[in-house]
């Protein structure tokens, strides 16, 4: 494993201001993502998992710190690095066709160059009957097949995604999560997902990141042995839900004890 | 079945009938004597459209009018339109240009256009050039407010989605801001073009010959009751009809748009 990684975060901090107020969203975080991976950021809110995401995205810059990608500062926002809204964020005003365009167009393809990718790409997510159809016209679960075949239409190598199924109903989102993992198993892309579901990061991980919030930093980095497929009712999966969930809440004790530091 | 489909339209007549009911029994029962009754105001209103009854001066000549009328509202709005969008467009995008013009608007806007006449006669003269000033007044301000909301109005996530797709600086006015401000702007337009019908009266006051303002105000001159009305009814009718055929060019526009069907 002498290749360098895909992304490094090294003691990366964010402080915000707000008015008179200065809130620390993230406090000297480091990680290191090779190429390929699939790492989940868990934690509460306030806990600094989206703020790390979009530093990493290049939406926000590190107050002190380095963000890296391929060993050079993230600037700011790049499509190889293509992020997942939880609330879609597609442009309303477009096609399914044409959100999944927007890339490739914007990046200077060809007609035919963007039809083909198009084409591949709405295959890809299952929308060809709905490829004419505009982003009201469709459901949660279908709104967010669009806004990843976006970003795998622009040649994305690293996936970043906020809460992407935070917004769906059970069913819809069990059934995205396999299509997921089997676009990344095929892809071999390097994703960087963010929720505060402790069984979704089990289910979904390579690598899970605990992060506790007051102020947000990184608890623990957890690399799972799972095999998959996983089975969410198998004593494994009970075991590392188990010890993760722990993590998740150790900082309830700390700030119980500690005097009102935050 | 059947109901279902005329019930609308049923119940749009409820009001204007009972109207027509009391303006009969009021001038039947002779509580006025300065207003003909609906009968001699219908007889009129034929008479005004294609002469053969009283053979007047008016007679036959609604279609004069009402073109005359038609080019100053649709001449002054689209006036109104060359002026108001780009500067909206302006004001919404660039501070500096809100803290140069805005104030001044907001001084300029509560100003009525009834209060413009006078001065609109001194710079523009008697005729034709004031009606087109004033009408363009009136429906300026409502474009003018319309398109900066629309443009400032804009979700910032989409400022984000577009630019980790790689479309950056000033691409994002022509592919972000302009298209998600469309529904915002056409509702201005709307509701400039409903305002230019509505101040054609007072754009016709500046003695013009011909138009249906200039018919009202010949015909309060001359205490023709019966011809004030007239073309109190075509203004309405025409006003309405332009009305309805922007909201169809809206709905067949802004399809893409979940709360823009009229």
């Amino acid at each position: 494993m002498a290749e360098s990684p895909i992304i490094e975060i090294k003691d990366v901090s964010k402080i915000f201001k707000l008015q008179d107020q200065t809130i620390t969203a993230l406090s000297g975080a480091n990680l290191s993502i090779a190429k390929g991976e699939f790492i989940c950021l868990i934690g509460a809110s306030g806990c600094g998992k989206s703020t790390l995401l979009r530093i990493m995205a290049g939406f926000e810059k590190p107050s002190s710190g380095e963000a890296l990608m391929w060993g050079k500062p993230i600037g700011g926002p790049d499509p190889s690095r293509g992020m997942v809204f939880q609330d879609y964020a597609l442009f309303p005003w477009l096609s399914v066709r044409d959100n999944i365009a927007f890339g490739p167009i914007a990046r200077g393809l060809s007609g035919g160059e963007v039809r083909a990718t198009v084409d591949k790409f709405i295959d890809l997510v299952g929308l060809q009957k709905f490829a004419t159809a505009y982003p009201h016209q469709l459901s949660g679960g279908m709104k967010q097949r669009v806004a990843i075949a976006r970003v795998l239409a622009n040649d994305a190598e690293l996936v970043l995604m906020d809460e992407p199924f935070g917004a769906l109903d059970a069913m819809t989102r069990e059934r995205l999560q396999d299509e997921l993992l089997e676009i990344w198993e095929r892809t071999k892309l390097t994703v960087v997902f963010v929720t505060h579901s402790v069984e979704e990061a089990i289910f979904l991980a390579g690598r899970v990141v605990v992060m506790t919030p007051g102020p947000g930093r990184i608890e623990s980095d957890n690399a799972l042995e799972l095999a998959r497929p996983r089975d969410v009712a198998s004593p494994e999966f009970n075991d590392i839900r188990r010890v993760l969930g722990a993590k998740l809440h150790s900082h309830h004790s700390k700030v119980a004890s500690a005097p009102a530091a935050a | 079945m059947l109901w279902r489909r005329l019930k609308p339209t049923a119940l749009a007549l409820i009001v204007p009938l009972l109207l027509l009911a009391f303006w009969q029994v009021a001038t039947t029962n002779q509580w006025t004597l300065l207003i003909p009754t609906p009968y001699q105001v219908g007889e009129y209103m034929v008479d005004f459209a294609v002469g053969g009854i009283y053979d007047d001066a008016y007679s036959g000549t609604l279609l004069t009018h009402l073109l005359a009328s038609m080019s100053r509202v649709y001449g002054g709005f689209a006036l109104a339109a060359l002026f108001a969008l780009p500067i909206g467009l302006l004001i919404g995008r660039l501070p500096v240009a809100r803290m140069l013009l805005d104030p001044f608007l907001q001084i300029m806007r509560p100003i009525p256009v009834t209060a413009w006449l006078p001065l609109s006669m001194i710079l523009f003269g008697l005729g034709a050039k004031s009606a087109f000033a004033l009408v363009c007044l009136g429906a300026f301000y409502p474009i003018l407010l319309n398109t900066i909301f629309g443009v400032r109005a804009v979700d910032p996530k989409l400022f984000e989605a577009a630019s980790m797709l790689g479309c950056r600086g000033n691409a994002q006015f022509y592919k972000v801001v302009l298209p998600a401000a469309v529904p915002s702007i056409f509702t201005g337009l709307r509701l400039g073009l409903g305002l230019a019908w509505f101040v054609i009266v007072v754009g016709e006051m500046t003695g013009v010959p011909q138009g249906l303002g200039a018919v009202i105000m010949d015909g309060r001159t001359l205490s023709r009751t019966e011809l004030v009305i007239c073309g109190m009814i075509v203004i309405g009718v025409a006003g309405y009809i332009s009305d309805r055929v922007v909201v169809a060019i809206g709905n067949r526009l802004l399809r893409w748009s979940p709360n823009h069907h009229g």
